[in-house]
C-alpha cells in the first residue's frame, strides 16, 4: 500500500471553504505548545489572545478599528495577486498615504471646515498612487521586478516619514519629541460609536471590500485580471494588455493602501507619528490569502488577524509575553493555510505496490 | 586620510558587507534552482538569536555558529514543504517565513536582550597577520568573515566548473528538461533551499556574535531584504555578489561615518535611504541597459514544478 497524490480535476469547493477554519485550529494548537514549551502560562495567554478581545462592546469597536485597514488594502493586493503582479510594498504606499494627508492636516492646523477632510483621504490616496505608479513604470516600461522595487520603496518611505517627523514636521511645542501637531478636530475622522473609537473608514473598508467583490465577479477588468492570472497565454490570445492590467494592479492597491493610511492618521493616530502601523501593509498580505484572495472571504480574514493584534497587546500586557508573538501567529496561519490548500487542489489516495511520486 | 582613519574605516565595511555577502550567496544557490525564497530576513534572524542562545548556554561560540545554521535549515526546509512539496506559493510562504521569523526570534530572545557575549575570536594567521597594513586588514578576522568568502568561492566555482553546478543550473533554467533527463528536480531544490537556510543562518549569526555582539528584536534591520536585491543586483553571479555586498557595506559605513562627523547636511535618514534607492536603480539599469540580454535570471524562478509522473 502506499499514498498516491493526484490533481483533482476542480478544486474542491467544500474543502477551499472549510481548510482555512482548519488553518486557525491547527494555529491555535501550535500557538499553545510554543508557549508551554517557551514556559509561558499557555491557557491564559490564549484566553488573552482570543476571547478578551471580543468580550467588551469597546475591545469590538477596538476590532473593527484594526481591521479597516487589512480588509482595504488587502482587497487591492488581492487583485493583484490574482493576476500575478505582486506588490508587497503596501507599507511603503500606506506611508506615504499617510504622509500626504497628514501633511495637508497640519497645513490647516489652526482651520476649521468640511472640505478639510475629504481633501485630506484625496491626497492620501494619491500618495499611495503615486509610491505604486514607481513600480509600475519600471515593470511595464524596463521589465524591472515589482516585488523589489516595492519593497525597496516602502523602506524609502518608512525613511521620509522618519526624516520628516524628525524635522520639518516635529511639532514646535511638543518638547522635541519626533510626533507632529495633533490634528485639528476638521482633520480628524467623525466616531460612530460613542465612548468607543469606532471611525467612518470602518464602514468604508466594507464598502471597499464589496466594490472589489462585484468589480472581480462582474466587471470586465476583473475577467481580464483573472484570466491573466490563470492562463497569460489566453489572455494574450485574447488581445488583454499585459501592460494597462499591471497598471491598473499597482494602482488600485496603492490608492487603496494610500486610503488606509489616511484613515489611520485621521482616525486612530491623529497625528503623525514615526511608526504609524503595526506592519499593516505585510500583513495585509497574510490577509488576502486568508481571504483565498476573495474580497467576501478578506472580510472575516481581516477581523481574525485584527484580533491576533489586539490579542498580542492583551497577551504582553497580562502574560508578558513579547509582542512579537503576534508575528507568530500571523505566519503560522499563513503556513498552515498555505499547506491546507494542498487539500483542496490535491487528493491523496491509498493505492496498492505502486511507489508514490511526491 | 591616513592610516589611522582609513584602517578601521575599511575594516568596519568588511563587517558590514560580510552578513549581505553570507545571506546573498546562500538565496543565489536556492534562485539558480528555480526558487524564490523572501524568507531570508526570518532565516537570518532565527540564525541570530539561535547562534547568540546557543553560545551563551554553551559557552561555545562554534556551538553557537552550529545552532544559527541549524536553524536557518530548519526553517527553510519548513519552506521548501510548503512549496516544493505541497506547491504553495512561493512568494505567500516565503513572506510567512519572515513574519514568522521575526516573531519567534523576539520570542525565543525575550530572556536574552542586553545580555553580553565574547565576540567571536580573531583567528590569526603566522606571519601574514604581522604585516603591515595587509595583516590587520585581510589576516585578523573571525571564521565567518573567512568562511563567507570561502562560500563565495566555492559557489562560483561549482556553479561553472562542477557537474552538480550544471544540474542546478538546469533545475532552475528547465525543470521539465530536467526531469526528462532523470534528475530529481524537487531533490534538488530541496538541497538548494536548504542551502540558503544554512547561509541565512550563519548571516544571522556574523551579527549577533560579531558584528554586534548582543541580542536585539529585529537587529537584522532590514539586511535579509537587501541580501534579497543584492542576488538580482548581481544578476544571479557569485562574483558580483561579493562586490555588490562590500558596495552595499561601504554605502552603509560611510553614511555612519558622515553622521558621526557632524553630518554633511543632509539628515541621517536621507543617507539610510542610499542603498535601496541604489538598489532600485541599478536593477533599472541592467534591465534597460544594453546588458539586457544577459540578465541571466533563472528561467523557472518562482514557478513550482510537480513531476508529471
Amino acid at each position: 500500500m502506499s499514498v498516491r497524490i493526484e490533481r483533482r480535476p476542480a478544486p474542491s469547493r467544500l474543502l477551499m471553504a472549510v481548510t482555512p477554519l482548519l488553518a486557525v485550529a491547527l494555529t491555535v494548537v501550535t500557538g499553545f505548545l510554543l508557549f508551554l514549551l517557551l514556559g509561558f502560562d499557555a491557557g491564559r495567554a490564549l484566553w488573552e489572545f482570543f476571547v478578551v478581545p471580543v468580550s467588551t462592546l469597546y475591545d469590538l469597536a477596538e476590532l473593527g478599528v484594526k481591521a479597516a485597514p487589512l480588509i482595504i488594502i488587502a482587497t487591492g493586493l488581492a487583485l493583484g495577486f490574482r493576476a500575478n503582479v505582486w506588490n508587497i510594498g503596501a507599507e511603503g504606499q500606506l506611508t506615504v498615504g499617510a504622509l500626504c494627508a497628514g501633511g495637508l492636516a497640519l497645513a490647516f492646523w489652526q482651520q476649521e471646515g468640511v472640505w478639510i477632510l475629504p481633501v485630506m483621504v484625496v491626497a492620501g490616496v494619491a500618495g499611495g498612487l503615486a509610491w505604486a505608479a514607481i513600480p509600475a513604470f519600471l515593470k511595464t516600461r524596463f521589465g524591472v521586478n515589482e516585488i523589489l522595487v516595492s519593497l525597496m520603496l516602502t523602506y524609502v518611505a518608512l525613511l521620509l516619514l522618519s526624516t520628516l517627523v524628525y524635522g520639518p514636521l516635529k511639532d514646535p511645542e511638543g518638547f522635541n519629541f519626533p510626533q507632529s501637531r495633533l490634528f485639528s478636530g476638521s482633520a480628524q475622522l467623525p466616531i460612530l460609536l460613542e465612548g468607543t473609537r469606532l471611525h467612518l473608514g470602518v464602514p468604508v473598508a466594507l464598502a471597499v471590500a464589496l466594490t472589489g467583490w462585484v468589480l472581480l465577479a462582474r466587471g470586465f477588468i476583473g475577467f481580464q485580471l483573472r484570466v491573466l492570472g490563470l492562463a497569460p497565454a489566453a489572455a494574450r490570445y485574447a488581445g488583454f494588455s499585459r501592460g494597462r492590467l499591471t497598471w491598473f494592479c499597482l494602482l488600485a492597491s496603492g490608492g487603496l493602501a494610500g486610503l488606509a493610511g489616511a484613515f489611520e492618521v485621521a482616525g486612530p493616530i491623529g497625528q503623525l507619528v514615526p511608526e504609524l502601523t503595526p506592519g499593516y501593509g505585510f500583513t495585509a498580505i497574510i490577509v488576502a490569502f486568508l481571504g483565498r484572495l476573495h474580497p467576501l472571504g478578506i472580510i472575516p480574514a481581516g477581523l481574525l488577524v485584527a484580533l491576533s493584534y489586539i490579542g498580542g497587546d492583551n497577551a504582553q500586557i497580562s502574560v508578558g509575553l513579547p509582542q512579537a508573538v503576534t508575528g507568530v501567529f500571523q505566519g503560522l496561519l499563513l503556513f498552515f493555510l498555505l499547506a491546507s490548500d494542498f487539500l483542496f487542489r490535491y487528493r491523496l489516495r491509498l493505492t496498492a505496490g505502486r511507489e508514490a511520486r511526491a | 586620510m591616513d592610516q589611522q582613519v582609513l584602517l578601521p574605516l575599511l575594516l568596519s565595511v568588511i563587517g558590514a558587507a560580510t552578513p549581505l555577502l553570507l545571506a546573498a550567496i546562500g538565496e543565489l544557490v536556492t534562485e539558480k534552482a528555480g526558487v524564490l525564497n523572501l524568507g531570508v530576513e526570518g532565516m537570518m534572524l532565527s540564525g541570530a538569536v539561535l547562534g547568540f542562545a546557543a553560545t551563551v548556554a554553551t559557552g561555545s561560540p562554534a556551538l553557537g555558529i552550529l545552532a544559527a545554521a541549524a536553524g536557518g535549515i530548519a526553517l527553510a526546509l519548513g519552506f521548501g514543504v510548503l512549496t516544493l512539496t505541497l506547491m504553495a506559493n512561493q512568494v505567500a510562504a516565503g513572506l510567512a517565513l519572515t513574519i514568522f521569523g521575526i516573531g519567534l526570534s523576539a520570542l525565543v530572545g525575550a530572556d536574552f536582550v542586553g545580555m553580553p557575549v565574547e565576540p567571536l575570536a580573531k583567528l590569526d594567521l603566522p606571519v601574514l597577520t604581522e604585516l603591515p597594513v595587509v595583516g590587520p586588514l585581510l589576516f585578523h578576522h573571525d571564521a565567518l568573515v573567512y568562511l563567507s568568502l570561502l562560500l563565495t568561492g566555492g559557489v562560483a566555482l561549482f556553479l561553472r566548473r562542477g557537474r552538480g553546478g550544471l544540474v542546478l543550473r538546469a533545475v532552475g533554467e528547465s525543470a521539465e528538461a530536467a526531469h526528462s533527463l532523470g534528475y530529481h528536480v524537487v531533490r534538488v531544490r530541496y538541497l538548494a533551499v536548504a542551502f540558503g537556510g544554512l547561509t541565512s543562518g550563519l548571516a544571522g549569526a556574523y551579527l549577533s556574535l560579531s558584528y554586534t555582539p548582543m541580542w536585539a528584536e529585529g537587529m537584522t534591520g532590514g539586511r535579509g531584504w537587501i541580501a534579497l536585491a543584492l542576488v538580482a543586483f548581481a544578476s544571479w553571479r557569485p562574483g558580483r555578489v561579493l562586490l555588490g555586498a562590500y558596495l552595499f557595506g561601504g554605502v552603509g559605513i560611510l553614511q555612519l561615518y558622515a553622521q558621526g562627523a557632524g553630518g554633511i547636511g543632509v539628515p541621517s535618514q536621507v543617507m539610510s535611504m542610499l542603498p535601496y534607492v541604489a538598489t532600485i536603480v541599478i536593477l533599472t539599469v541592467i534591465a534597460a541597459g544594453r546588458w539586457r540580454g544577459r540578465l541571466d535570471a533563472p528561467a523557472c524562478l518562482g514557478k513550482p514544478f510537480r513531476p508529471s509522473t
